[in-house]
C-alpha cells in the first residue's frame, strides 16, 4: 500500500539545503526599512529529499493516465498528448497577449477557424471563445438573454426555467443574473414534464436553461416542442453544453432551435480537467443574439485577422475578462478538432454512446438495475442501488468507496438529486471494452460481497492511504489551512 | 420504513406541520426526508418577523450529499427558528418531529383548510420510495 507523505516541513532540518538551488547572494535597492527583518519559513531539505518528496506525492494521483475513470457528467476521456504539444509550442507560449494583432496572425488564424469549427459543429450563427469556464459561459448565455430582452424594451422578463434534473449551476447563473428560478419537473422517463413546463411558461419567462442529453443520461425527446412552446411565450432557449460529447457530430443545437449555448471545450475538447482549470466556456449564439456577443471575437477582413471589440458589436454585453479566454485551451480544442475532424467527431458521439449503452447493458445482465429501464443511455447512465440499500443495507456512497480498492475511480454518486443511491457512469469514447469488462467484473465482486459480509464493505476503502472520511465531520469542522510552526 | 406520526400533516415536499394550541404551528422536515439527505452538516433557519407565502423556501437543509431548500406549507409570520440547529443540525437527523423541528410560524389565513395530507396518505406516498 503506498503511504500518505508526509508535509514537506515535516522534513526539514536547521542548515540543510540544496547548494544548486540557492539564490545569489541578494544585491538589492530596496531601502533597508522595506525589507523583511526575518527570513520566510521555508522547508530546509536536500535536493534529493525534495525530489523523492513530489514524487511520491505524484504517485499518489489518480488520473486517467493510469485507470479508468467513469465520472458521470465529467468526461473524463483521453486527451491526445498532441492537441498538448502542439498547444505548447514556444511560439504560441510566448506570445504577449497584448502583442499586436500583425504579429500574431497565425495564433490569431487558429481562434477563427475554431470559431468557424464550432460554429458547423454546433449549428450556431457565431461563437465567442472569451469565457474563461464553463461557469463564466452560463453566464454569458443568461446576460446575453437578459440583454436581448432589455434591448427589446421587455423588462418584465426576469424568471428562468430549469429542470429539476439540471446542474445546480444553472439555477446558479441565473440567479446570479438577477433571474427568478422556475424550476420543472422531470417524468418518471426522464424527459420534462410538458405539462409542468406549460405552466411555468408566461409573460415574465426570460428564457429556459437545458441539458440534452440530461444529467438522466438520456435524450430529450421532446426538444422541438419545448423549443415552441418556449419562443411561442417570448422567451429564449439555453444549451448548456455539458452533455456535447454525447451527440458530437450527429444533432446540432442549433438545428434544435436553441439559442445560445456554451460548450466545455476542456471537457469534449480536450483539455485534462477536474484540477479547477483552466477551462474555457466558448459560447454560441442564434441570429437573435448575434448583437450580444461578448467581445472580443475574432474576425477576418480579407486575408488579415483582427479582434473585433465594442466598435464592432456596439450592443455587446461587453469583455468578460483582461484579455481574450485561456488561449492554452482554446488552442487544444483547435488541434483536436483538426486532428480529428468531422469524421472523427462524429466517432467521438457514437462511440461514448456505444460505450455507455454496452457497459449499461452488461450491468444489467449482470442484475443491476437501471433508472431509466425503458430508455437507451446517451453517452452516460445511471444506475440505482435503491434494492441493495433496502435488502443489504450498503449504499451507492458503499459501492462508491469499495470500487476504489479495486482500482477504480467511483462513478459520480448522489448525483443527480432525483435517483436515490444512484451511480452516474460516464465510460467516454476512449476506453477498450477489456476496460469496460474489468469494471464490470469489480462491480459484480462488490455486489458479492454486499451479500455475504455487508459490514465490510461499510470499512471501505482499506488499499488506500487514506481510508473512509468522516465526511460530516470534515464539513462541520473546516481545516483547510496550514501553516508551519513559527510563521 | 421511515416514521409518519398520525396526529401531523404532511406536503408532497416532506415537510410536516403540527397545530399548537394557540394557533400557531410548527414546521419540519419528514423522517423519510433526514433519511434521504443523509446526515446534515448544516441547516439555515428564517429569522422571527419575516413574512411567508405558501410554497416560499423559508429554510436550507444541507448534508453531506446535497442542499434543499425547506417550503413552507403555509403563508404567515416567522415566531421562531429552531436556533439550536445552528450548532446541531444533526438533531434534525435524530428526532425530526421533536428537537429538530425548523420554524414556528403564526398561519394568515386558516391553517385547517390548506392543502396538506394526513399521515397515511403521505407514508403511502413515501412506501414506494
Amino acid at each position: 500500500m503506498k503511504r500518505i507523505e508526509p508535509v514537506i516541513f515535516d522534513l526539514s532540518r536547521s542548515g540543510r539545503g540544496a547548494t544548486a538551488q540557492h539564490p545569489p547572494a541578494a544585491e538589492t535597492a530596496i531601502p533597508a526599512q522595506f525589507r523583511r527583518r526575518r527570513p520566510p519559513v521555508l522547508p530546509e531539505v536536500s535536493e534529493l529529499q525534495a525530489v523523492r518528496h513530489y514524487t511520491r506525492l505524484s504517485q499518489l494521483n489518480y488520473s486517467i493516465d493510469t485507470q479508468f475513470y467513469p465520472l458521470g457528467s465529467c468526461t473524463m476521456k483521453y486527451n491526445p498528448r498532441a492537441c498538448n504539444s502542439l498547444a505548447m509550442l514556444p511560439e504560441f507560449l510566448g506570445r504577449h497577449p497584448l502583442a499586436p494583432a500583425a504579429t500574431g496572425q497565425g495564433m490569431l488564424a487558429c481562434l477563427f477557424e475554431l470559431q468557424e469549427m464550432l460554429k458547423a459543429v454546433t449549428g450556431m450563427a457565431a461563437v465567442s471563445l472569451t469565457p474563461m469556464a464553463g461557469a463564466q459561459g452560463e453566464f454569458t448565455g443568461v446576460a446575453m438573454i437578459r440583454a436581448f430582452h432589455r434591448a427589446h424594451g421587455d423588462l418584465a422578463r426576469n424568471e428562468i426555467i430549469v429542470p429539476d434534473a439540471a446542474h445546480g449551476t444553472n439555477p446558479a447563473t441565473a440567479s446570479m443574473c438577477g433571474m427568478k428560478i422556475r424550476e420543472i419537473a422531470s417524468l418518471a422517463n426522464g424527459d420534462v414534464d410538458l405539462a409542468a413546463l406549460d405552466a411555468a411558461l408566461s409573460p415574465a419567462t426570460a428564457g429556459i436553461m437545458l441539458t440534452n442529453p440530461s444529467t438522466l443520461g438520456v435524450f430529450e425527446r421532446r426538444i422541438t416542442e419545448i423549443e415552441r412552446k418556449v419562443h411561442a411565450a417570448g422567451g429564449l432557449v439555453y444549451y448548456d453544453g455539458a452533455n456535447l460529447n454525447a451527440i458530437l457530430g450527429k444533432v446540432r443545437p442549433g438545428d434544435m432551435g436553441f439559442d445560445v449555448i456554451h460548450t466545455n471545450l476542456h471537457k469534449t475538447f480536450s483539455t485534462p480537467h477536474g484540477g479547477g482549470g483552466p477551462g474555457s466556456g466558448a459560447v454560441g449564439v442564434g441570429e437573435r443574439l448575434l448583437p450580444f456577443l461578448p467581445v472580443p471575437v475574432v474576425g477576418r477582413d480579407g486575408d488579415r485577422y483582427r479582434w473585433l471589440d465594442e466598435r464592432d458589436l456596439p450592443q455587446s454585453i461587453g469583455q468578460l475578462s483582461g484579455f481574450m479566454g485561456n488561449t492554452g485551451v482554446l488552442l487544444r480544442a483547435y488541434v483536436y478538432m483538426r486532428i480529428l475532424g468531422a469524421a472523427g467527431m462524429r466517432r467521438v458521439g457514437e462511440f461514448s454512446t456505444l460505450n455507455a449503452n454496452y457497459l449499461l447493458q452488461r450491468l444489467r445482465e449482470a442484475g443491476f438495475d437501471a433508472a431509466y429501464p425503458e430508455r437507451r443511455a446517451s453517452h452516460e447512465f445511471i444506475i440505482t442501488l435503491r434494492r441493495q440499500t433496502r435488502e443489504q443495507g450498503v449504499t451507492a456512497m458503499d459501492f462508491a468507496k469499495r470500487l476504489l480498492d479495486y482500482g477504480y475511480h467511483a462513478p459520480t454518486t448522489y448525483f443527480p438529486l432525483l435517483v436515490p443511491e444512484c451511480l452516474l457512469i460516464e465510460p467516454t469514447e476512449t476506453e477498450t471494452r477489456e476496460e469496460l469488462d474489468g469494471f464490470v467484473d469489480a462491480l459484480v465482486a462488490i455486489q458479492r460481497e454486499a451479500e455475504a459480509d455487508a459490514a465490510m464493505l461499510k470499512g471501505a476503502p482499506y488499499t488506500l492511504p487514506v481510508r473512509r472520511l468522516d465526511d460530516v465531520r470534515a464539513a462541520k469542522q473546516l481545516d483547510v489551512a496550514w501553516k508551519p510552526a513559527g510563521a | 420504513m421511515s416514521k409518519v406520526p398520525a396526529e401531523l400533516r404532511y406536503t408532497k415536499s416532506h415537510e410536516w406541520l403540527r397545530a399548537l394550541p394557540d394557533g400557531s404551528v410548527e414546521i419540519g422536515i419528514t423522517d423519510h426526508a433526514q433519511a434521504a439527505l443523509g446526515d446534515l452538516v448544516f441547516v439555515e433557519v428564517p429569522a422571527a418577523g419575516r413574512t411567508l407565502a405558501t410554497g416560499d423556501a423559508c429554510a436550507v437543509v444541507e448534508s453531506v450529499k446535497a442542499a434543499s431548500d425547506v417550503y413552507s406549507p403555509l403563508g404567515g409570520e416567522v415566531l421562531a427558528g429552531n436556533e439550536a440547529l445552528a450548532t446541531q443540525p444533526e438533531l434534525v437527523n435524530q428526532d425530526p418531529y421533536g428537537k429538530g423541528w425548523i420554524l414556528r410560524l403564526k398561519p394568515s389565513g386558516n391553517a385547517a383548510s390548506a392543502d396538506l395530507q394526513d399521515a397515511t396518505a403521505y407514508a403511502a406516498e413515501v412506501a414506494g420510495d
